[in-house]
């Protein structure tokens, strides 16, 4: 087994490995269900940070 | 199936290590095979480690700086070779922890300057550039020939390089600090002993100053030695070469 | 509040901890300053020793002032840091503008060791990367971590370590290459102990941001984390693989580095490419997928996109190293690599550039009504501009003509100042009164005339170096009618004396414009009445006040 067997064959291997990587992250990305998720993350930065989120849900606060 | 980047979203754990192994498969595929590759460092006559002084001398070139103007690398390119002279080669830069191939060209490149000028031009350029080169815009470095060189740690210099694989023997390293006085005097009793330890290593009284020697001295042995040390007549680059 | 007993045993612990370990870098400080045999080591040791004992100080003094309402946000570190960005800044691009004159007229190096061009250059690249653009990202990535988890910093004392201590590395990095102190690897020339250093303060930033991350309240980790994340990971991985060197001695700064030739410059610019698509890149678009959508107050364009582009760019950028070595010694297999990576990697940069602009799609008008959030776009149109330019000049044939010419500088440049340094502006903009509780910025008009001086000066800039670099790359491979080639190497500097005036003159127009913003800044945080406040959006003032302020419009 030379260094180029090897590297023939992880070359092939790994070009198709990372294409369906890729199919797969846009796939996950477009697909219909997520919407919801997405919609919710990328409002994020708007939630309103003017007050402190420990009056209502954190109670320790100290660390 | 198709929900799982959400695992990625939610799971910082999972996130970092999938970050990580992303990243790092460019590196592998890439800096891993020239450690084994052997045809990544052509085979060659001449090459050897740099004699103390010429380490020296190269220790100043990168204390001051010179790798930000001058590269040491001339490409494959018919106008370089024609203006510097043969394409350099991985080999010739084997010994050269860290290389010094540069990015930018504000000065000519340097890889092949050994030689080229006298020391005496060496000197009127350093200590004032425009003095040989009207619209040079090179600083001047006065205080390299003002300056004593440190030879202190030259041992222990050749010490770490040998650690790290440059092929210094025991007889260079507990000659390192009498080969410097040495190469620096063309009338002294070991000049003979570093031309046989550093074949091609030019002895001469670099900053024109008998009397001690100084980071000019080591700084112009470092330049004249720069790319003269590969035999091109017995070079094959299409033979066993060819990569 | 009533404390538990346990938190404040943790906290008694951490402080403990703290003094601990700032005793321990004391020590180490102070006894290389004693037995280091170089005296610019030594001077790095009293630096590092120093800053130790002001550590302890700062922490043995909060001992003795409890009580109070502790803030829900840590922001003390954040204000440390957004104040350094702004002085690093103006120090960096003063130096960049004073080397850039040093081109045009050799004589303004001084003769003088401490002040000649191959020891400010690097002064300068670190000063305006890891110092200004280090400590905006620093600054910018702990407050969004804090904002989009609803968290706050992980770590008592770790936060300040980090600021602080990344702080004390760029002092000794920064002094160690004005007396001579160098590894010579671009953007990575502090030598090994400062590098260790870096480590330390890295590793820390590490725990506190993926700490933070990991006791989020949200179920999502919003995607300005994943390029803060990619982007820490990443400098570990490759600070320390590029600076693996083995030193002379411990008592002296001289080390050599590991690797020689051609694997050196592999791993020289396989971290060199990355810093630049790491630390200037994925951390910068962290910056930007918070920032702009925030000013903006819509949200980014596309979420979806935003995947996408985030794993295909860090996919992609780690290849692209080899286009800095086309036509060398470097095997051919890894320049077509090098090259087919980095043409590949147009696509998702202009994935991020698309989102960040189209976020402000349907309120356009804001371009024309905030200028914080016009210099935002412009940067990321900038972004889009270099990173087309950049796939291009990795073109081999392309790169040619365009490698060690002012075409390089011109192009990073343009990344640099307009991409990095106008959304950093944009941040800091945002930022101050945010941070100090103020109403607005002390003026906006003020940022109208930074936006357009320094873009002015940009583009002075960048256009000075397209003509400069091609007009020299030309020269050289120009022949005579003979076959002879036509120029000396002398000749082709001759000819670039009057790009390098105007570059300069570019340069000191964007330093001015840097000094506007660190006035403005200063009265900001200072808490001087804003002189123009009817003209500033509502999203300028800080979230505590911004409700009390009359609704917008």
């Amino acid at each position: 087994m030379t260094y180029h067997t090897v590297a023939a064959f992880t070359q092939s291997l790994s070009l198709v490995l990372f294409f369906v990587l890729f199919i797969g992250v846009v796939i996950y990305a477009l697909w219909p269900g997520n919407r919801q998720k997405f919609e919710h993350a990328a409002r994020m930065p708007l939630d309103s940070d003017d007050h402190d989120p420990t009056l209502t849900r954190d109670t320790g606060g100290r660390n | 199936m198709l929900s799982k980047h959400g695992v990625f979203e939610r799971n910082t754990w999972l996130l970092s290590i999938g970050i990580l192994i992303v990243v790092a498969i460019g590196g592998i595929v890439e800096i891993v095979p020239l450690f084994y590759l052997k045809s990544t460092i052509e085979k060659v006559e001449g090459m050897r480690p740099y004699s103390p002084l010429e380490l020296a001398g190269r220790d100043i070139y990168i204390r001051e700086g010179c790798y930000v103007c001058h590269s040491q690398m001339i490409r494959s390119l018919r106008d370089e070779v024609e203006r510097y002279g043969h394409y350099s080669l991985a080999a010739e830069s084997m010994y050269d922890h860290p290389f010094q191939w540069g990015s930018k060209r504000t000065g000519p490149d340097l890889a092949r300057v050994g030689g080229k000028y006298s020391n005496d031009w060496h000197k009127a350029h350093m200590t004032n550039p425009r003095s040989v080169v009207p619209e040079s815009i090179m600083p001047a470095y006065p205080w390299l020939a003002q300056r004593k060189l440190d030879v202190a740690n030259i041992g222990e210099k050749l010490k770490t390089q040998a650690a790290i694989g440059v092929p210094y023997s025991e007889d260079m390293i507990t000659n390192a600090a009498a080969d410097i006085a040495a190469q620096s005097n063309p009338d002294a009793d070991g000049a003979d002993a570093v031309k046989e330890r550093y074949p091609k290593a030019i002895v001469a009284n670099f900053d024109g100053k008998a009397d001690e020697v100084t980071e000019l001295d080591a700084m112009v042995a470092y330049l004249q030695v720069l790319g003269t040390l590969v035999d091109f007549t017995k070079f094959d680059a299409a033979g066993p070469n060819l990569r | 509040m009533a404390a538990t007993t346990t938190s404040e045993e943790m906290s008694a612990f951490s402080d403990a901890l703290a003094v601990l370990g700032a005793a321990i870098a004391a020590i180490l400080g102070f006894y290389v300053t004693i037995y280091s045999t170089d005296a610019a080591m030594k001077f790095h040791g009293a630096v590092l020793g120093v800053g130790a004992v002001i550590g302890a100080i700062v922490v043995l003094n909060s001992l003795s002032s409890k009580g109070g309402e502790r803030p829900y946000y840590h922001d003390g570190p954040i204000k440390f840091a957004a104040i350094a960005a702004v002085f690093w800044g103006i120090a960096g691009f003063l130096v960049g503008d004073i080397i850039a004159w040093q081109m045009a007229f050799p004589a303004l190096n001084l003769d003088l060791p401490w002040t000649s061009f191959g020891r400010l250059r690097p002064l300068h690249t670190s000063a305006v990367i890891f110092a200004f653009g280090g400590n905006a990202l620093l600054a910018t990535s702990l407050y969004v971590v804090q904002r989009t988890t609803k968290a706050r910093l992980f770590g008592r004392w770790s936060p300040w370590f980090v600021v602080f201590g990344y702080n004390i590395f760029i002092v000794i990095a920064g002094t160690g290459y004005v007396l001579g102190i160098t590894q010579s690897k671009e953007y990575a020339e502090p030598e090994w102990y400062a590098d260790l250093f870096l480590t330390i303060v890295w590793v820390y930033y590490l725990i506190v941001f993926g700490g933070t991350l990991l006791k989020r309240k949200e179920p999502h980790i919003y995607v300005a984390n994943w390029f803060y994340l990619a982007f820490i990971l990443t400098i570990a991985m490759l600070h320390i693989v590029n600076n693996l060197t083995l030193p002379v001695s411990l008592t002296e700064p001289k080390s050599y580095i590991l690797f020689s030739g051609v694997q050196d410059a592999m791993t020289q610019w396989w971290y060199g490419h990355n810093a630049v698509g790491f630390f200037l890149t994925a951390g910068f678009l962290g910056m930007m997928y918070y920032f702009i959508p925030k000013r903006a107050e819509r949200p980014v364009y596309s979420y979806r996109l935003s995947i996408v582009h985030f794993w295909s760019l860090i996919f992609l950028y780690i290849w692209a190293g080899p286009h800095h070595l086309h036509y060398t010694a470097l095997p051919d297999w890894a320049q077509t690599l090098g090259m087919t990576f980095s043409i590949m990697l147009w696509m998702p940069s202009w994935g991020g550039m698309i989102n960040g602009l189209m976020t402000l799609s349907g309120a356009w008008d804001k371009l024309r009504t905030d200028p914080v959030i016009r210099m935002m776009v412009v940067s990321v149109a900038f972004y889009g501009m270099s990173t087309f330019e950049g796939p291009l000049m990795s073109v081999k044939a392309v790169n040619s003509l365009s490698h060690y010419t002012d075409w390089t500088i011109g192009h990073v440049h343009s990344g640099a100042l307009g991409w990095v340094g106008m959304i950093s502006f944009g941040a800091l903009y945002c930022l101050f009164p945010w941070l100090w509780k103020r109403k607005g910025l002390y003026s906006i008009h003020l940022v109208e005339w930074h936006f357009w001086i320094s873009t002015v000066g940009i583009l002075l800039y960048i256009t000075a170096m397209w003509v400069s670099g091609i007009l020299q790359g030309l020269m050289w491979r120009a022949y005579d009618e003979l076959g002879f080639l036509k120029y000396s190497f002398v000749e082709t500097v001759d000819a670039m004396h009057i790009p390098y005036i105007i570059r300069a003159g570019g340069g000191a127009l964007f330093v001015i414009g840097a000094l506007m913003m660190a006035y403005n800044l200063w009265r900001t945080a200072r808490g001087d009445e804003s002189i123009d406040l009817e003209d500033q959006p509502r999203v300028a003032a800080a979230p505590e006040i911004r409700a009390t302020l009359a609704p917008a419009e």
